[in-house]
């Protein structure tokens, strides 16, 4: 029995789920951090159950592109948790919340 | 067209002389040298109109004007206004008095102005003003000729304005601009009725001159038939609209009724400004105007006729009121005032020589008087009152016997200017045909006329003798006056003085012009009786520029023969009609020199019984009561500020600040900016702060996006399907 494409299809369904089910319920920043990624690998899945698919390397290609993006991301994301703890002392979302007026 | 480009010099000099005192003159503060550039670049200008004047081909001996276009400045389809001067004979003239005038008065300043703070700032004005009054005599064109208009407008309001710590300095600058600012309105609107009449005409234009590729406006006009003597005119849009528009900017500028009323306040300023600005130069350019643009009044009777009646009424009303007044500058601002009313009615009857004859004589007797008060006021330590004058010739010689000739020549007495000028005047009123007057009202004009010369003659000797004779009234003479007095200066030594060289000597040369200056313009009728030259040079001069319209190659030829010159001289009422001006040497009809004797000895004995009357009645009486109504000169001011000034003030206050203003601008303002501030406290609920609640917003609108497309696409399909 191969795999068909419809299982991964399902699979980046399920991550992606996860990853916007974390980003809204978890009040920790690293956390929310992570399912952000998560949502990012589940698109990436998509992307490369669909080129191998097609036999179209223009998914594969997409996905570099995303995990540069996401490096970037990953560095800037970090150093803005970084600075948040630093003035806080807390991971806590909820406590960065002076943009209320 | 002779070009020669001397001729922007004139203009420039003093503008440079303007920009070096305000930049240079400001940081060194020194007298000297503001004076040396002040003079210096006027100088420039004198020597430069007076060689291309007289030189062999120059503008008062060739017929053609000396022209310098320096670049063309506006050109809009059909309308072109170039930056161009034109030296031709009316403005070679007014160039020529303009410079030598403003010259004298320049050095008369400097002495005047010794020892003020703001030597610098004076000096920098007087000279942006000469550039002002000159570029709008050499303008060649209306437009740029309004520039000038405007320029020396302003300086006038800088000038007047210019004693900042005195009181009534600024209300009566003010006052000067906003006067001006009404005739301005009627200038402006002439031009643009003008240029439109020459547009209709086929030849759009508002030189002054023929020009490559731009003909005369004037001659344009000149080619048009003359309106009709109605009152519809005025309102048709037609050359008389034209005309008497313009009249209106030359009674802002020249102060005649009704905006008279800035020119008597405007002695608030330095005295030799207003001998430069408000007596011999600026308010005699409405006259200039007027005269440059013979052509359309001439073929616009009905105009004329009001230029006349207003001339008459200004120079009688002025006159009376000039009778009352007890500040010297006062005096001689209202006589100011009367003589502009005689140039104009001179302007009115057609005789535009003799109102240029009288702008030249007036410039020289006018100034002198205002000078020679000011030097009056120098020597009494700043006092103006002539009621605390008196027997000043002993103190003040030179000042006393230069100002006995303005004071003659101003009367009318034969041999001084003022004689012959008035007296030229008085004929042509007289003698004015009847092709633009109606019946009677030549005599009736001259009637006024001859009633304001012999007030002139009463106004000027009681000046002079509540001046220069009878008995001191300063120092202790007076209890009441020389408490009024140490309260005013707190001076310790009230003792007038003679004024310095630098002042005596302008004094002594206007002096003897206003003796001797008449002499260049003599009618033939009085010329021949001493069986001297009998030349009118000043008429020979002038006629080719002013009779008929300007430059008017064109104008001469295909004319229709029916302007006010024209119909050949036919007895009127038993009288001969005058002769045309523009063939002066022609037509010496025995009878009618006989009558222009007779009517110059009129005037003499006129003059002299004014000046009788008023030596025996204030040789007496200095101190007396003059009628109360004529001290508060008919209660103009206040009439204009029941009826013009404060209703206006009232509609401003309550009607366009606290209706309109805040009303309408206000609210709408206010309600569009409480709407938005409305609308943002509303939605600003979105922003709560919390970075989930951010993100579940981006997730809700990824789904509305999503399910949009899902939605168009599952419909999509079911069309594809079907």
């Amino acid at each position: 029995m191969t795999p068909q494409l419809s299982w991964y299809l399902a699979l980046s369904a399920v991550l992606f789920t996860i990853g916007v089910v974390g980003v809204m319920l978890k009040r920790n920043v690293i956390s929310m951090f992570m399912c952000i990624e998560l949502m990012l690998n589940a698109v990436n899945l998509t992307f490369v159950a669909f080129s191998s698919f097609f036999r179209d390397v223009t998914g594969q290609l997409f996905v570099f592109i995303v995990m540069t993006v996401a490096a970037a991301e990953a560095a800037v994301g970090l150093g803005i948790i970084i600075a948040i703890f630093r003035t806080r002392e807390s991971l806590d979302v909820d406590d960065a919340s002076t943009l209320k007026l | 067209m002779v070009n020669n480009n001397l001729l922007s010099l004139i203009i420039f000099a003093p503008l440079a002389g303007a920009a070096i005192n305000w930049l240079v003159g400001r940081r060194l503060r020194d007298e000297r040298f503001i004076g040396i550039v002040a003079c210096g670049s006027v100088a420039v200008s004198t020597v430069i109109a007076f060689y291309l004047a007289f030189k062999s081909d120059g503008a008062l001996r060739a017929t053609q004007p000396i022209m310098d276009h320096l670049w063309t400045w506006i050109k809009v389809g059909s309308f072109r206004a170039d930056f161009g001067l034109a030296l031709d004979r009316l403005s070679g003239i007014y160039a020529l008095f303009v410079t030598f005038v403003g010259l004298l008065i320049h050095i008369f300043a400097t002495g005047y102005m010794h020892d003020d703070s703001g030597y610098y700032r004076f000096f920098a004005y007087l000279n942006l003003f000469m550039f002002a009054m000159l570029t709008l005599v050499l303008a060649d064109n209306f437009l740029l000729m309004f520039v000038g208009w405007e320029g020396v407008g302003l300086c006038s309001y800088l000038l007047i304005g210019y004693y900042i710590d005195k009181e009534e300095a600024a209300p009566a600058a003010k006052k000067a601009f906003i006067a001006n600012r009404v005739g301005d309105w009627g200038f402006v609107l002439g031009i643009l009725l003008l240029f439109w009449l020459t547009s209709k005409a086929g030849a759009p234009s508002i030189s002054f001159f023929d020009k490559a590729g731009l003909s005369s406006a004037l001659a344009t006009i000149g080619k048009l038939p003359v309106d009709a003597f109605t009152w519809h005119a005025f309102f048709a849009g037609g050359i008389t609209s034209v005309a008497i528009l313009l009249f209106i900017g030359a009674t802002g500028k020249s102060a005649q009724i009704p905006l008279f009323v800035w020119l008597p306040d405007a002695m608030a300023g330095p005295t030799p400004v207003s001998a430069l600005i408000h007596a011999a130069t600026m308010v005699t350019a409405g006259v200039y105007m007027v005269v440059r643009c013979a052509a359309i009044f001439t073929h616009a009777p009905a105009a004329m006729f009001v230029v006349a009646i207003i001339g008459a009424a200004t120079a009688l009303f002025a006159a009376t009121i000039g009778l009352a007044q007890n500040d010297i500058k006062k005096v001689l601002a209202y006589s100011t005032i009367s003589q502009l009313g005689y140039m104009f009615l001179a302007c009115g009857v057609g005789a535009f020589i003799a109102a240029i004859f009288h702008v030249m004589t007036h410039a020289f007797f006018k100034a002198q008087l205002f000078l020679g008060s000011g030097s009056v006021i120098h020597g009494m330590h700043h006092e103006q009152d002539m009621r605390r004058m008196g027997n000043l010739r002993k103190y003040m010689p030179i000042t006393w016997l230069t100002m006995c000739a303005g004071w003659l020549a101003i009367c009318g007495v034969p041999i001084w200017a003022g004689f012959f000028s008035k007296d030229e005047i008085l004929w042509k009123v007289w003698s004015a045909g009847t092709s633009n007057l109606p019946g009677g009202a030549a005599k009736a004009l001259w009637f006024v006329g001859a009633v304001t010369a012999l007030l002139t003659a009463v106004y000027m000797t009681r000046l002079m003798v509540m001046t220069f004779w009878g008995q001191e009234r300063f120092g202790g003479g007076h209890a009441e006056a020389s408490q009024d007095q140490a309260e005013h200066d707190g001076h310790s030594s009230p003792t007038p003085h003679e004024s310095p060289l630098s002042m005596t000597i302008p004094l002594i040369v206007l002096a003897v012009l206003s003796t001797v200056g008449g002499l260049v313009g003599v009618p033939y009728a009085l010329s021949s009786l001493t069986g001297g030259h009998p030349q009118n040079y000043f008429e020979e001069a002038l006629s080719p520029a002013v009779s008929h319209a300007p430059s008017s190659g064109i104008g001469e030829n295909s004319a229709p023969e029916v302007n006010w010159q024209t119909p050949p001289p036919e007895p009127v009422d038993g009288k001969p009609a005058f002769a045309p001006i523009s063939e002066p040497v022609e037509t010496h009809d025995p009878h009618e020199i006989n009558q222009e004797r007779l009517l110059a000895l009129i005037s003499v004995t006129i003059a002299l019984i004014g000046i009788g009357i008023g030596w025996f009645m204030f040789q007496r009486q200095p101190l007396m009561h003059m009628p109360r109504l004529l001290e508060n000169k008919y209660y103009v001011d206040e009439i204009y500020d029941t009826t013009v000034i404060n209703p206006i003030h009232v509609t401003s206050r309550e009607g366009l600040w606290q209706i309109f203003d805040l009303g309408v601008i206000d609210g709408i303002i206010h309600t569009i900016g409480g709407a938005v501030v409305k609308f943002g406290r509303t939605i600003r609920y979105m922003q709560i702060g919390f970075v989930r609640g951010y993100a579940a917003i981006i997730l809700a609108g990824a789904l509305i996006i999503i399910g949009y497309f899902a939605y168009a696409g599952a419909n999509v399909l079911k069309v594809i399907v079907k």
